[in-house]
């Protein structure tokens, strides 16, 4: 049972069998084109077709605060916590599924984040296809995120009166066997699925004026570049990329203590690159004190640490940090700056 | 929202207590501590340890005793910060939490039947003597260990008094020099740099653990690249912010490196083309 359909007419039902036994989380419209993730009761809630969320849904696998020991002095007792929350997560795009999937892969990496990796079983993912183009931000065509590589457990894509289903888990066909709802998908929806997919390549893409598999070598070649001089004048160091990017989770450690001393709990806080004091050491020195070299660490863990490390790029393509830019610094123009800047160098030792 | 105890927390500390307080300088302390549980320290010299104190915070330590000691280990703490002022008011018999040891030390397998020569400014010696102690209760498995060490003045100088024990030793060469002498200081005068001219070395034989702030290793390196000693038999360990200790928090990254797992000791050799590391 690969693909399966259901009718547009039994979608709320779906979702009120979902609701029924777990919190449901879907993209919700804020209004002006603004959408977050949050928890619904009802199908109507959820917008089908959003442009990325404001944060994407590393929200729910890795909080923005979270509790991770407890301590009480007076029994000198401490204790690691977990905190989570059994859930569906409904309507999560190919961008930030591949987000989930970088996230998993670092926070296995040994030693592994045993918080993360066990918050993240509790998680039922539903994936839902984007059939259009979102805006000019999105890079995800270039970053091979466009159509869904997996990292899902159940797969929607909108095909007008139906959608069909890819069953990807065996926790997917439960629930798909479950429900009662879905029927098998006959050669007719599967055609249709095949004609969207053709259809997507046409219009998905390449946004940028290199190609994906140079990425790694232009950022790493473009150290010195007079692109980060300029990201330098223009940086606010808001923190705004790094908070909405759907592979950054950094973070920092805090105590929260009770007002007579003696319990509270310590604590894991979002932290960002972006800010002054985020490579500071206790002798005061500063290894990334300019705004311009806090960009660049940013650019270059998305397309080349990333790449080294794990053979993969940790941008998603999403477009957040171009969207939520309050100094406008664009991603894509970032990479075509840097892109024209090579070439030009190339041209040159070519004919010198 | 639910909360569960997770018993394979990363996060959990194992209880300690602090033995022995000694005030080293104006600015550090000495503590010796004993994990509650009775075991050792399972560590190797230049690897560090998160101190925390529930309530107050964490903070990156290097462990400055060699691991032939086994009953206790021992931490300098530079008065700094929040947590390194809670941790100077500490006193024997208080208890704080260790997490780690983390990081990779220096390479013991390597150095063994290899010349040293550990170079020191400051604080690096605090690191470097856990290597000392080390190689000099291994003293056999060595070949010649030459120690340059050098600070701001006199008074800075840690561990005066095992300085003076090892001055004695036939089979160790130390100098040290300070860059600013008072009336009763006999030794060199200068950067730690210009020790290094005056020493004869086998760069074939000779293994460099240098440890220091960092402004010093540019100018060290510069000194020990004129000697002809290859990147892969120089080691350095870098300073960053270290938070988590586990490779994941990304205060301390460098490059593509975690200083606090893929360090804080590396070759000269694994910084080449790392932009950020030197």
């Amino acid at each position: 049972m690969q693909y399966v359909a259901i009718g547009k007419e039994r979608f709320s039902q779906f979702i009120e069998i979902l609701a029924h036994s777990k919190p449901v989380y879907a993209p919700v419209s804020k209004g002006f084109d603004n959408y977050v993730f949050e928890r619904v009761s009802s199908a109507d809630k959820i917008a089908l077709q959003y442009i990325p969320t404001i944060l994407p849904p590393k929200k729910y696998f890795l909080p923005p605060r979270e509790t991770i020991i407890n301590f009480d002095l007076k029994r000198n007792c401490y204790e690691g916590v977990l905190e989570f929350e059994s859930m569906y997560l409904f309507g999560v795009h190919t961008c930030d599924l591949a987000g989930i999937q970088y996230l998993d892969i670092v926070l296995s990496d040994k030693p592994k984040d045993i918080n993360y990796i066990s918050r993240k079983g509790k998680i039922f993912i539903i994936g839902l296809e984007c059939n259009q183009y979102c805006d000019e931000y999105a890079s995800c065509a270039l970053m091979n995120n466009h159509l869904p590589n997996g990292g899902y457990d159940l797969f929607f894509t909108d095909l007008g009166d139906a959608f069909i289903v890819h069953v990807h888990t065996e926790r997917g066909e439960s629930l798909v066997k479950k429900t009662g709802l879905f029927s098998e998908a006959g050669a007719a929806i599967l055609k249709k699925l095949e004609a969207l997919r053709e259809q997507k390549k046409r219009i998905f893409s390449n946004e940028v004026n290199i190609r994906r598999d140079k990425l790694a070598g232009l950022f790493e070649s473009g150290y010195n570049s007079p692109v980060w001089n300029d990201l330098d004048r223009r940086c606010v160091a808001c923190g705004n990329c790094t908070n909405v990017c759907p592979t950054c989770y950094c973070f920092d450690i805090l105590e929260d203590i009770s007002f007579d001393g003696t319990e509270g709990s310590r604590i894991r806080m979002w932290d960002s690159c972006q800010n002054e004091g985020f490579a500071k050491i206790a002798s005061g020195e500063n290894f990334r004190k300019a705004r311009g070299d806090r960009q660049r660490h940013r650019y270059r863990r998305k397309f080349l640490y990333s790449f080294q490390k794990y053979g993969r790029y940790s941008c998603t393509g999403c477009g957040r940090c171009t969207r939520s830019c309050m100094a406008k610094i664009s991603l894509k123009e970032t990479i075509n700056a840097l892109a024209s800047e090579q070439e030009e160098k190339n041209e040159k030792s070519a004919t010198g | 929202m639910k909360k569960v105890q997770l018993v394979e927390s990363p996060y959990i500390i194992r209880k300690a207590q602090v033995v022995r307080v000694r005030q080293l300088t104006e600015m550090e302390k000495f503590f010796e501590i004993t994990l509650k549980d009775g075991r050792p320290l399972d560590f190797e010299p230049g690897q560090f340890v998160v101190v925390t104190l529930p309530g107050i915070g964490e903070a990156p330590i290097s462990i400055c005793s060699s691991p032939t000691k086994r009953r206790s280990f021992d931490l300098v703490v530079r008065r700094v910060g929040s947590v390194t002022d809670a941790l100077h008011k500490l006193e024997a018999g208080d208890k704080i939490g260790i997490r780690g040891p983390f990081g990779k030390g220096f390479p013991l397998l390597k150095l063994e039947g290899n010349d040293l020569l550990i170079i020191g400014g400051g604080l690096g010696l605090v690191p470097l003597r856990s290597m000392i102690h080390f190689v000099l209760d291994n003293r056999r498995n060595y070949g010649s260990v030459t120690i340059l060490l050098g600070c701001k003045t006199p008074k800075d100088l840690l561990f005066a008094d095992e300085l003076q024990t090892w001055s004695k030793r036939v089979d160790v060469n130390l100098s040290c020099t300070v860059d600013r002498g008072d009336p009763e200081w006999k030794g060199h005068l200068g950067l730690i740099t210009s020790l290094i001219p005056k020493i004869s070395i086998d760069p074939e034989r000779i293994y460099a653990l240098v440890v220091g702030p960092p402004v010093m290793y540019k100018f060290v390196i510069i000194e020990l690249k004129k000697k002809n000693i290859p990147e892969e038999r120089i080691y350095l360990s870098l300073e960053r912010q270290m938070r988590c200790g586990l490779g994941k928090c990304g205060h301390c990254q460098i490059g593509v490196l975690y200083c606090c797992q893929d360090g804080p000791v590396f070759s000269l050799a694994a910084l080449k083309n790392n932009h950020e590391a030197l």
